[in-house]
């Protein structure tokens, strides 16, 4: 863009130039900065009792030096893709029916509920989760904290932006198509179902998968209706510890060993996280710079 | 010269990292520590800093432990903590502020009325896990624990002489107020929370209960008397011998000028 060699340098590109590189090199550094952080509060515990204990002890007593994550990691992924199982159909639904069936005015108002859904702090669907979801589960299995009340709450957390991103997809959806679509005497489901939605696979496919990563970073409404106890379920009733809720729970009293375990936990996410955005990346079609 | 600066700010980076700490100064102190001490200790602060115009008062709660810690490494000029120091923790100077009991707490609706200790043992180790094993109805009991470095939970263990790896829990929490939450909405809960967090939810009619231990009620009175045998001091401490400041806020925490503050709190002022 600032080719210096064709045109003649101005003061005001060179400076616009290095503002622009120094912000972009804090912005990247800071995240590598966070990476390193849990890398090097974490690898105290790891050179102490290498990395296998973390998925063969015998479960997870820090104080006892009992350092197994494998339930928490089971728990995180169950909630995040059994929510976003829930939250996908649901989220097209949504974006179809704003995009091809509501009236301009009622999609608009349709749209504004969806943003006000996406913006309640993930803390007050948790305290919704705690005095009405739970006990209501509990009510036809004790003890109603448990891997189907996260699913709920995540599933109801993640749905907005679930349903905005597909709305955004399906509103750039060639018009000359649909309109030709149209023309041809297709109907309207036919247009949606072999047009709208194949040229669409690919970047809802994205979207789903950055919603489970969203999905597993929750932490509050989560820490608050799954009971956390940790254990690998083996029902949908039965509590589960996520590894977010492990380190929101334990952190603030944590020392020593059990701290940098809690690290670990924090490592282990963010893996899973990269992982995700690497495969979502894989999948995405140019939608962020149309 | 791109390289450079490059390097020029990654370093200006790295060199302002560890400055973000704020030092403790003069006119400002830093308390952290427990997260039952930690809202007393913010009505103390307040009741302090109208007192001596000028000074700030800094309460972060996060775990006692945090509250010893923070003391020892000079974090916090004071750390809050929710019960007695451990003999490897001697090195620090305690000052007690008020006392706390911890309850054991059932659903209103449940029957139940008294448990000895043994069978609150047997409950919590998963060996009794049903209500009409200890005269209430035929429903499973859910057992409501703490997360693993709670004051409670370590005060709840040396008490009981449990280990947490023999605890069977059907759900974990955090604080008070998301047990007291969990044991008013599942009639078959049975938890441990603050007495003083418990009295105060009884007060505004939260379907709970609070048990007596060994034959002594679970209140606040019982405490102050000596009787209760289930309670814990609430501390301040410090690294060395208080100075300026800090011994100010210290002599003022713990004389008789706070005991409103400390019973609005539902906590028991400490005996001089």
């Amino acid at each position: 863009m600032f080719n210096s060699n064709t045109l003649s340098p101005q003061r005001n590109d060179f400076f616009l130039l290095w503002t622009l590189r120094s912000l972009s090199l804090i912005g990247g550094a800071l995240s590598l900065l966070i990476l390193l952080f849990i890398v090097f509060e974490s690898s105290s515990v790891i050179q102490e009792i290498g990395g296998l204990s973390f998925f063969t002890d015998a479960s997870w007593y820090p104080k006892e030096g009992l350092f197994n994550l494998v339930p928490m990691l089971a728990a995180s992924l169950l909630a995040a893709f059994g929510a976003a199982l829930l939250a996908a159909p649901l989220g097209i639904l949504v974006g179809v029916f704003c995009n091809f069936y509501a009236p301009q005015s009622l999609a608009w108002f349709y749209r504004r509920c969806i943003d006000l859904l996406a913006g309640i702090p993930s803390v007050v669907y948790g305290f919704w989760g705690l005095v009405f979801l739970v006990p209501w589960i509990g009510s036809l299995r004790p003890p109603g904290a448990s891997l189907i009340s996260g699913i709920i709450i995540l599933t109801i957390m993640i749905l907005p932006t679930m349903a905005m991103t597909a709305d955004a997809i399906f509103r750039t959806t060639s018009k000359s198509q649909l309109k030709s679509a149209s023309a041809l005497g297709f109907s309207k489901w036919s247009i949606i179902y072999k047009i709208v939605f194949p040229a669409a696979r690919k970047n809802l496919f994205a979207g789903f998968i950055l919603q489970i990563g969203r999905a597993l970073g929750e932490t509050m409404a989560i820490l608050m209706v799954c009971g956390n106890v940790v254990q690998l379920p083996k029902s949908f009733f039965d509590p589960v510890r996520t590894l977010t809720a492990n380190m929101a729970l334990e952190m603030a009293y944590a020392t020593g060993q059990h701290r940098s375990a809690l690290f670990v936990s924090g490592l282990l996410l963010l893996i899973l996280v990269v992982g995700l955005v690497f495969i979502a990346d894989f999948f995405e079609q140019d939608l962020r710079y149309d | 010269m791109k390289e450079k600066l490059t390097i020029q700010l990654i370093m200006a980076l790295i060199l302002f990292l560890p400055f973000n700490r704020v030092i403790a100064s003069e006119q400002k102190l830093i308390i952290t520590g427990s997260s039952t001490v930690a809202p007393l200790m913010l009505e103390i602060a307040k009741a302090f800093e109208k007192k001596n115009p000028g000074v700030r008062i800094d309460v972060q709660s996060g775990g006692s432990s945090r509250g010893l810690s923070d003391a020892r490494s000079g974090l916090a000029d004071i750390g809050m903590a929710s019960r007695g120091l451990k003999p490897e923790e001697s090195d620090l100077k305690n000052y007690v502020v008020a006392l706390d009991g911890i309850c054991i707490i059932l659903n209103k609706n449940n029957p139940v009325v008294k448990l000895t200790d043994q069978q609150i043992i047997q409950i919590f180790k998963g060996e009794i896990k049903n209500w009409k094993q200890v005269g209430g109805l035929d429903a499973a009991i859910t057992v409501v624990n703490k997360a693993e470095g709670r004051s409670t939970l370590e005060l709840f263990e040396q008490y009981f002489k449990l280990k947490n790896s023999e605890i069977k829990a059907s759900v974990v929490i955090g604080d008070n107020e998301q047990g007291i939450k969990t044991v008013s909405g599942n009639t078959n809960a049975i938890g441990y929370v603050s007495i003083g967090a418990a009295e105060y939810n009884v007060e505004l009619g939260t379907p709970i209960k609070l048990l007596s231990m060994s034959g002594v009620l679970a209140t606040t009175e019982n405490i102050k008397l000596g009787l209760y045998p289930l309670s814990r001091p609430l501390n301040l401490v410090t690294k060395a011998s208080p100075e300026g400041l800090q011994k100010k806020f210290i002599e003022f925490a713990t004389s008789s000028e706070v005991n409103t503050l400390v019973q609005q709190q539902y906590f028991v002022p400490a005996k001089k």
